[in-house]
């Protein structure tokens, strides 16, 4: 099991002349999870973005399982995007649909599915995630918390092949937070699901990663297991896992000021 | 000076042929995602049912008045001409030919087209866009079409409405305040209307519904910058909405003058 499901190839995207990605490389293999560390603002959702393909690479590749994203036309590409589902950072849950419609709008989008068998299988993910008895409410009724689980059933409830979570466990109670990367890791054990997951939770990342690479200036400056990075003697590494305010990080950013 | 003034201009030149290309590109989507099963009816009747009934009260208020405002005026001239006589068809045919449909596509761009600016600039900001696409359903299809069919289909609907109510209001005048006899009243309005008449009003609703759905959704894709963005957006899309629709009105009333004389 080491085919590659996810490949990078020298991606760059720059925002109005501002250059978020610089030829960026990245490879996952199938079933495994890869946690991307960096700091607030580094481009790690940006990254994600581009493996769905929301986003266009101003140049470079991403190959998933062996398709070239940005040679497939509209269909083809919708017909990846139902083997890959993301997590967004504030959930990104739909407005005008109850809880049942949200997990379950793939679903309701694709299929001839029924009304109740809808609600039988979001009360299947919301179960997964720990929730029950919400079916009917609307996002703006929920804590952040809870649209942050009802988000997560949502990437589920259709079994994707790839999952990729955008700060999973940020801005959530550390019980939560926990129960999240358990149910990260139980997917990736049970459903062999390929995960990318952007974090700068360091404790999270040591609990779901199979492997560990870290964004710095718009590339991967490190990859390793979880223990190579812990250890890793290189500066910017060193500084960003123990957490430290004075370091090599800090110090360009003084330099820009 | 002259050469700041030049720059000036030539970059919102530049911006408003920014502007339409951004419209043109969202109508071919549009288009092209219109006649792509599948076809989702709920989506466009709950649109619809936005856009048209709950657009009813105001636009009854708003023609019920008018009909009083231009019954008054007119009887003003009319009076002093002698000849009260027309006040009926005078209402009549500038309420079906041109304030009818005008006055409903402005309400309607002020009240329906701010909120679907409003709703998906919100839902741009709060990445909900970016989660259509991630679940495999096409945010032109999904959020542009069924509001492009309810607006192009409700506007006629609601600007025959209008003119009924309009015509309304001036029968209230004329009836109990000029002492004209409501049979007289309803027979010259009535001899007054030719089917061009109605046929010129209501051709020109379809495109301002279409002016009205295209500028909404386009400005509220492309908002940036949060909640302030949303704001801007909004404002943008009803003033862009307002001038493309007495724009498109002028162009349609000079090319009717012409080919129904």
């Amino acid at each position: 099991m080491c085919s590659l499901m996810i490949k990078i190839e020298s991606l760059t995207k720059s925002f109005n002349s501002l250059g978020v990605l610089k030829n960026l490389n990245l490879k996952v293999e199938k079933g495994s999870t890869l946690v991307v560390i960096g700091r607030s603002g580094c481009g790690k959702s940006v990254l994600l973005k581009h493996i769905v393909g929301v986003l266009r690479p101003d140049s470079g590749k991403v190959i998933i399982d062996g398709q070239d994203i940005g040679q497939l036309n509209a269909k083809e590409l919708n017909l990846l995007r139902k083997r890959i589902n993301m997590v967004f950072q504030g959930g990104a849950l739909f407005d005008s649909l109850s809880v049942a419609e949200n997990v379950g709008f793939e679903l309701l989008e694709h299929t001839s599915i029924s009304g109740k068998e809808l609600f039988v299988r979001a009360k299947e993910a919301l179960s997964l995630v720990g929730l029950r008895g919400i079916e009917n409410l609307m996002p703006s009724e929920l804590s952040g918390g809870m649209r942050k689980r009802v988000a997560l059933a949502r990437a589920i409830c259709t079994k994707p092949e790839i999952i990729l979570y955008d700060e999973p466990t940020t801005g959530v109670d550390p019980i939560t937070a926990d129960s999240i990367n358990e149910l990260i890791r139980s997917l990736h054990d049970k459903l062999k699901v390929t995960a990318v997951v952007v974090t700068h939770d360091m404790k999270s990342a040591y609990k779901i990663a199979d492997r560990i690479a870290m964004l710095y200036q718009g590339q991967i400056i490190i990859e390793g297991t979880p223990l190579e990075i812990q250890n890793s003697e290189h500066p910017i590494v060193h500084q960003f896992v123990n957490g430290l305010a004075y370091g090599p990080i800090t110090e360009t950013t003084e330099q820009f000021k | 000076m002259l050469d700041k003034l030049q720059n000036n201009l030539f970059k919102k030149f530049e911006r408003f042929l920014f502007f339409l290309g951004g419209i043109a590109n969202l109508a071919v989507q549009n288009f092209y995602w219109l006649i792509v099963p599948p076809y989702k009816k709920k989506r466009i009747f709950e649109q619809a049912q936005k856009a048209g009934l709950e657009s009813l009260p105001i636009i009854s208020l708003i023609s019920f008045f008018l009909g009083v405002i231009l019954a008054f005026q007119i009887s003003y001239l009319m009076r002093r001409l002698g000849s009260e006589m027309y006040i009926a068809s005078i209402v009549a045919l500038s309420i079906v030919r041109e304030l009818g449909p005008v006055i409903t596509a402005l309400v309607v761009a002020g009240r329906v087209g701010a909120a679907i600016t409003a709703e998906i600039g919100s839902m741009r900001v709060t990445e909900q866009i970016d989660a259509l696409e991630t679940l495999a359903t096409n945010p032109i299809k999904y959020l542009v079409v069924p509001r492009f069919i309810a607006l192009t289909l409700m506007l006629p609907v609601l600007t025959v409405y209008a003119d009924m109510i309009g015509i309304l209001g001036g029968w209230v005048i004329c009836v109990f305040k000029l002492g004209i006899s409501s049979r007289l009243y309803l027979n010259i309005t009535f001899d007054a209307l030719l089917f061009k008449d109605l046929f010129t009003g209501l051709a020109k609703t379809i495109f301002f519904g279409m002016i009205i759905a295209f500028v909404s959704c386009y400005e509220g894709f492309n908002v940036e910058g949060g909640a302030e963005g949303v704001g801007r957006a909004t404002t943008k899309s009803v003033v862009t909405s307002f001038i493309l629709i007495i724009a498109c009105d002028t162009f349609f009333t000079a090319l009717f003058y012409f080919i129904f004389p």
